[in-house]
């Protein structure tokens, strides 16, 4: 069977799911909001405009919902980069290929500097960063990185280049848990115009990345849409759309959804549809209430008082003072970062802030049984 | 409304499956099927008479529109089961095969993994095949990935007529399935078919509470008229159960 999302995905229109969304009535949002077990339809309610004044008791609902799934926790990790080199031209990111910035790809003795602060930090999970540069920073530096940190942390990630299923198997065999890859944005064209080179440029190859990482057995697949590149709501839906797509075709796969957004008057690419931090609470929740189960994951992109109030509302897991440049905990820590933080307390902080919360900090959920 | 339950290569305009055993004859069993419009109807290979082409029960429900799909109840592991799907293909000219492995006799409790073992084989041999199951979800997925063409969950013990008391996973499987999911023992009256078919089962199975009515006929038309109000209650999307949230201590102040 071959298979793959883009099969479903090529039978939906942008403009025409985007009206859908937008057509959604009080009484859509009412009636998705009533229900026990929500679908797809009921997603788009309550992500569309018709649903902002409904926007407490989704919060709400998504708190209850949450808590009875996850309990009073909060999962803990942290990023390290491991490298800023770039093959690809993008154009809302700080390592893209045409920027004048010094590269690094960080050596045996400097990833383990890096992992001796993160270690000191308590953190047991730990997602690794790299660009896609494949000579340097391939499946074999990948792995190797892996092997060289595999004792210290119970649970890695991976945030790098979508790979063929077969490098995918060596690395779970590696005991690699989980991949995040976000498609960006799932508008075609405009996916084009923010990647107009490199092998990212590939829509489809990123888009079908999730059914080779299901193929290949991977534990987990986090996705996300970088949201500001398109409308936030069709891209919200897509994504969504695909979540459903491979809970049904891979069953025995984790998911995480993940809510980065460009943010405007940052420096950086201005955000084309701006989502505004009411639009990003509204998301979140719509994604609890479409899936009890899906974690929900939120980095240090958003600002402390968001943070601190949108722990309660669906989300599962955080990050905290992450660095997000190759060495930027020890090694290096003044280079240049590929997007900007915003909330840069300390992690003992934010452990304090969630217990005074009454949410447990977890920092070790997972161990490999091989 | 173009609602037909498409099965392998076959099209199905009736979402309720029949069955053949337990009728006090075959003249009322053939009255009983013929009001049920049923187009799909199962009947155990051991019930026949292979050699006897004038065999009376199978006289009794071949018309047109009509499948027969032959069941395989009576074995006891995968063995006997492939080795009685193949004797049925022969004998009935179908490659269509109800799969239903119960070693324990009293409860007749289908074997997940004999089940499974026999489902994969059956479908390497070219069979369709409808494996009749606890309402399993991991076994529905399972048997998904070695190619079966649907599930049958049970609702509740075969026979019972006690109704959809499975209601909790049978959400789940048909949350999750690819393939048509069809609810198969324990439903004892037309309401209880409603209601799978109102969650948004595929199809129903229902021989005994028709067999054994005081009136086969009109119960078999009850269940033919409470599965299709059950179907259109599903795509017509139930009204829900009211319930209230109260916003006591706002979450989103933080946003104004």
């Amino acid at each position: 069977m071959n298979n793959t999302f883009q099969n479903q995905f090529d039978t939906y229109n942008w403009d025409e799911t985007l009206a859908s969304i937008n057509a959604k009535t009080t009484q859509d949002v009412e009636y998705a909001l009533s229900k026990n077990k929500r679908d797809l339809e009921d997603f788009k309610a309550l992500i569309s405009p018709a649903a902002a004044p409904y926007l407490e008791q989704m919060a709400q609902l998504s708190m209850a919902s949450t808590k009875k799934r996850f309990g009073n926790t909060i999962q803990m990790y942290v990023p390290m980069y491991l490298s800023n080199e770039c093959q690809n031209i993008c154009t809302y990111c700080g390592f893209s290929m045409t920027n004048k910035i010094p590269r690094r790809t960080l050596t045996d003795d400097e990833i383990l500097k890096e992992i001796a602060f993160i270690k000191s930090k308590r953190y047991d999970h730990i997602l690794l960063v790299t660009g896609e540069a494949n000579k340097t920073v391939g499946v074999p530096y990948i792995k190797h990185a892996m092997e060289l940190i595999k004792d210290q942390f119970s649970n890695i990630t991976i945030e790098v280049q979508p790979l063929d299923q077969h490098e995918y198997e060596e690395l779970i065999e590696a005991n690699l848990y989980a991949v995040l890859v976000y498609q960006e944005t799932y508008h075609r064209d405009e996916y084009k115009k923010h990647h107009p080179k490199g092998k990212k440029s590939n829509f489809d190859y990123r888009l079908d990345t999730a059914d080779r990482l299901g193929k290949a057995g991977v534990h987990k697949i986090g996705l996300g849409a970088l949201f500001g590149l398109e409308d936030w709501r069709a891209d919200s839906f897509f994504t969504a759309l695909h979540l459903k797509y491979l809970q049904k075709t891979y069953w025995k796969t984790k998911y995480s959804i993940s809510f980065p957004r460009l943010r405007p008057h940052s420096g950086g690419l201005e955000p084309k549809v701006e989502m505004t931090d009411k639009h990003l609470v509204q998301t979140i929740c719509a994604f609890r209430l479409l899936d009890e189960d899906v974690e929900l994951s939120m980095s240090t992109r958003e600002s402390e008082v968001f943070r601190n109030n949108i722990v309660h509302l669906g989300i599962t897991s955080l990050s905290a003072e992450s660095k997000t440049n190759p060495g930027g905990y020890v090694v290096e820590p003044q280079s240049l970062e590929q997007f900007e933080i915003s909330d840069e307390r300390p992690t003992e902080e934010i452990a304090l802030m969630l217990e005074n919360q009454g949410l447990e900090p977890v920092w070790k959920d997972w161990e490999a049984f091989k | 409304m173009n609602d037909i339950l498409k099965i392998a290569d076959k099209e199905f305009n009736s979402r309720l499956f029949t069955g053949t055993g337990k009728f006090s004859s075959n003249h009322l069993m053939s009255e009983a099927l013929i009001a049920s419009d049923s187009e799909l109807i199962t009947v155990a290979l051991k019930r026949v008479d292979v050699d006897n082409e004038q065999d009376k029960m199978l006289q009794s429900i071949l018309r047109p529109n009509v499948n027969l799909l032959p069941n395989t109840s009576g074995v006891r592991d995968a063995k006997e089961a492939v080795f009685a799907a193949q004797l049925a293909r022969e004998a009935l000219e179908t490659n269509w095969i109800k799969l239903e492995i119960h070693p324990d006799p009293r409860y007749l409790l289908p074997d997940p993994i004999e089940t499974l073992k026999a489902a994969e084989e059956l479908v390497k041999l070219g069979f369709v095949v409808m494996p009749y199951i606890h309402a399993d979800p991991v076994l529905c997925k399972r048997l998904e990935d070695v190619g079966v063409q649907c599930v049958m969950p049970l609702g509740a013990p075969i026979g019972t007529n006690k109704g959809i008391k499975t209601v909790d996973f049978l959400e789940i499987i048909i949350e999750q399935s690819n393939v048509p999911v069809i609810v198969d023992a324990g439903i004892g009256s037309p309401s209880h078919a409603a209601y799978a078919m109102e969650l948004g089962a595929d199809a129903v199975l229902v021989n005994t509470a028709i067999a054994v009515s005081q009136n086969p006929v009109q119960m078999a038309k009850a269940f033919k008229m409470a599965v299709e109000a059950g179907r259109m209650a599903f795509n017509a999307k139930l009204a829900s159960v009211k319930k209230h949230a109260e916003a006591s201590s706002p979450l989103t102040s933080f946003l104004q």
